[in-house]
């Protein structure tokens, strides 16, 4: 009998599918390979029936299999799964994106008390603005773009990261003239450990090109590390960028290629999802998890590291 | 042993009897025993128990006030000779003596069976399904009778079926059909209606088929393919073939060929293939001769969703430049799915490979474009490898 899985892993979202699609699909999936697994033997209960010999009436045992055990009679022994999604990626949005099965779930909550960066490749064009700031809105304005240089757009840039840093400190609710700071800041620990505002940590472009942020091979314009950001929010910020340089921009691709310690490689592509691949997804990024939970929540709550020790264990073990 | 089975057998009786409200076989229900007529030869046995002026108390009667009652008409059986009182023991002694301590004969203790109640009423069949021989048959013919029980009213005809008699006759006639043995399991899994049918009415439907001039094996495979096809009574299903006839204009033989390739045409609703028969001439554009290529070659997409088509088509034509005749000519890309064309096509694209014009060199059929399984449109198509194709899949 198949093991039901049991941990987290990564998929790659394509865009234009909705994520709990995406959670559906993995799950449909799932549930038709475990399904498919060969059952155990229906239990057998002992009947005493009459004897069919003619002689003096009496009972014979007989083993009967209970037939409203038989899976064409209960039906497919799973229905659902627990399947839970980590950080969200809108329809448009593509990338990483972060799935739980079944204890993995708890996972998930601890990884979302720790606040990880993710980065984002976002690819834009100038020249345009829309309504809701993506290349498929309804076109409001048309700019000119000649203007615009590679020098000019990273002192745009620079601006971002340099306001970016302050709401970081700002957020990160620590005194910057203590002890405590300082070692934070040694071990890069340095983040908002609570609800705040969308913050860029960095923010650098990849490729420059005229109109388009990208040329024709698919590299993209910006890289962006952030966190508790919308996949809108960063639209947003192409947008802005657009308007700084005195022009405007629309958004064409907003791409996840890590979130947390999940990068591109460890995603599934959707002919992966299948139950063998995600198991072995599943065991390989275990570690990684553990060491980035141990990390930081060692550091900020010592009380829910050993809740999750017990979690990460019983997952192992299942 | 005997004795104590025997008793638990006729107490979850007269509570089954009790609850059902039956009253065949002189076992009144306890409120019907103790209706007025009979209430002055009770009550003095009663003793104690009920108070004469009681009215609608008796009704209600306690539970230890019936033991009381049992045991002492035990007591006395042969000695009531009034009518009435005979009629009464009547009611209660057609499974005679009943005490736990009576002794009774070998044969008649194999004869009881103290199998637990049938539930009244069930949500499911596995209730059932160790009792009725009719689904332990039906089990293992292989119908899933988890599926048979969602659908409207159909476990409850399951049930109420006898195998020899009302079942036997249609697989019979089934097999008659030409459907194969294996197959009668998941056949009678997606139409379990049928076994209520009447068995003539099938059969005039059938040589209604036969006198389309239908083959043996056309009939066979239309009825396993759309299980439903034989509960259509032969006007609908003349209806429904004329329609096909007149709105796509088809030939009687093609027409024919048609619904014996797609017979779930003829089962599904007709409201759906109008839609999109309307959706093809006027969003899409499409000439009438066009739609009747593309109907007749790949009839599927007459009950696909709108909202897909329309998508398809959207990216299709507006995207990938494709016109309208090399559509009519590979209609089978609006079977495959939107997201598989986008990434094909826009790996093609990276690749500089997107060409899909016959006249030009290097020409990619759409139908290579879709129907290849992704190893072979990688290496035959793409000239390149999965793992560059699944790279490439990341950056979209």
């Amino acid at each position: 009998m198949a093991a039901v899985p049991a941990g987290l892993f990564a998929v790659y979202k394509p865009p234009g599918v909705a994520w709990n699609r995406v959670r559906d699909a993995v799950e449909g999936r799932l549930l038709r390979e475990l399904n498919a697994a060969p059952a155990r033997p229906p239990r057998s209960r002992i009947r005493f029936l009459p004897a069919a010999s003619a002689g003096p009436p009496e009972l014979v045992a007989v083993r009967v299999p209970v037939l409203a055990e038989h899976r064409l009679v209960r039906g497919p022994r799973f229905t659902q799964l627990k399947i839970g999604a980590g950080h969200r990626l809108d329809v448009k949005a593509s990338g990483v994106f972060v799935l739980g099965v079944g204890h993995g779930n708890k996972l998930l909550t601890h990884l979302y008390n720790c606040h990880l960066t993710k980065v984002y490749t976002v690819s834009g064009e100038f020249g345009k603005a829309t309504e809701d700031f993506s290349d498929t809105g309804k076109l409001i304005e048309k700019t000119t773009f000649d203007h615009i240089s590679r020098e000019k757009l990273e002192r745009i840039l620079a601006v971002i990261q340099g306001t970016n840093h302050k709401a970081l400190l700002m957020h990160s609710n620590i005194d910057m003239k203590t002890q405590e700071a300082y070692e934070l800041a040694v071990k890069g620990l340095i983040r908002p450990m609570g609800k705040s505002p969308p913050i860029i940590t960095a923010i650098r472009c990849l490729q420059f090109a005229l109109p388009q942020f990208q040329l024709g091979n698919l590299s993209d314009l910006l890289e962006i590390h952030c966190l508790h950001e919308t996949q809108q929010y960063l639209r947003k910020v192409v947008h802005e960028i657009g308007l700084e340089l005195k022009s405007s921009a629309v958004c064409t691709q907003v791409r996840r290629t890590r979130d947390g310690v999940f990068t591109l490689e460890d995603a599934l592509l959707r002919t992966q999802w299948n139950l063998q691949s995600i198991q072995n997804a599943i065991s390989d990024c275990q570690l990684k998890v553990k060491n980035e939970l141990e990390k930081t929540l060692g550091h900020w709550d010592g009380g829910v590291l050993q809740e999750m020790d017990a979690d990460t264990d019983h997952t192992a073990n299942s | 042993m005997a004795a104590w089975a025997r008793q638990a057998a006729r107490c979850s009786w007269l509570t089954a009897a009790g609850l059902l409200g039956l009253r065949s076989r002189g076992a009144a229900p306890l409120p019907a025993l103790l209706s007025a007529h009979r209430l002055p030869l009770w009550r003095p046995r009663l003793g104690g128990c009920a108070e004469p002026s009681r009215g609608k108390g008796e009704v209600c009667a306690p539970r230890n006030s019936l033991s009381v009652v049992l045991k002492e008409e035990q007591a006395v059986p042969e000695t009531v000779s009034d009518l009435s009182a005979a009629e009464l023991c009547e009611d209660w002694d057609d499974v005679s003596p009943s005490s736990a301590l009576e002794e009774i004969s070998e044969e008649e203790a194999v004869k009881i069976v103290a199998d637990p109640l049938l539930p009244l009423q069930s949500s499911t069949l596995r209730d059932y399904v160790d009792h009725s021989e009719t689904l332990t048959k039906l089990v293992h013919l292989g119908v899933d009778l988890s599926q048979v029980e969602k659908r409207q009213k159909a476990g409850q005809l399951l049930l109420t079926l006898d195998f020899e008699k009302d079942i036997t006759k249609i697989l019979l006639f089934l097999k008659d059909v030409g459907i194969e043995d294996n197959q009668l399991g998941p056949f009678l899994t997606k139409n379990p209606y049928i076994l209520g049918e009447d068995l003539e009415a099938l059969e005039t439907r059938v040589a209604y088929l036969k006198s389309k001039k239908f083959g043996n094996a056309e009939i066979a495979q239309m009825v396993s393919r759309a299980p439903y096809l034989l509960l259509f009574s032969v006007e609908r299903l003349d209806n429904r073939l004329g329609f096909f006839k007149n709105e796509l204009g088809l030939s009687v033989k093609k027409t024919k060929d048609l619904v014996i390739r797609f017979p779930r045409l003829l089962t599904g609703k007709l409201e759906p293939v109008k839609e999109n028969l309307q959706v093809c001439q006027i969003e899409f554009g499409f000439q009438r001769n066009e739609i009747q290529q593309i109907a007749f070659k790949t009839p599927k997409i007459l009950t696909a969703s709108k909202k897909r088509l329309r998508q398809t088509f959207d990216y299709l034509h507006n995207i990938m430049g494709i016109p309208h005749n090399m559509l009519t000519r590979f209609p089978q890309v609006f079977n495959s799915k939107l997201l598989r064309i986008k990434e094909r096509h826009m790996f093609l694209i990276f690749l500089g490979r997107a060409q899909y014009d016959p006249t030009q060199p290097s020409y990619i059929s759409l139908d290579q474009l879709v129907s290849l399984p992704d190893e072979v449109f990688c290496t035959e198509i793409a000239k390149t490898s999965m793992k560059d194709f699944e790279k490439f899949l990341k950056t979209i």
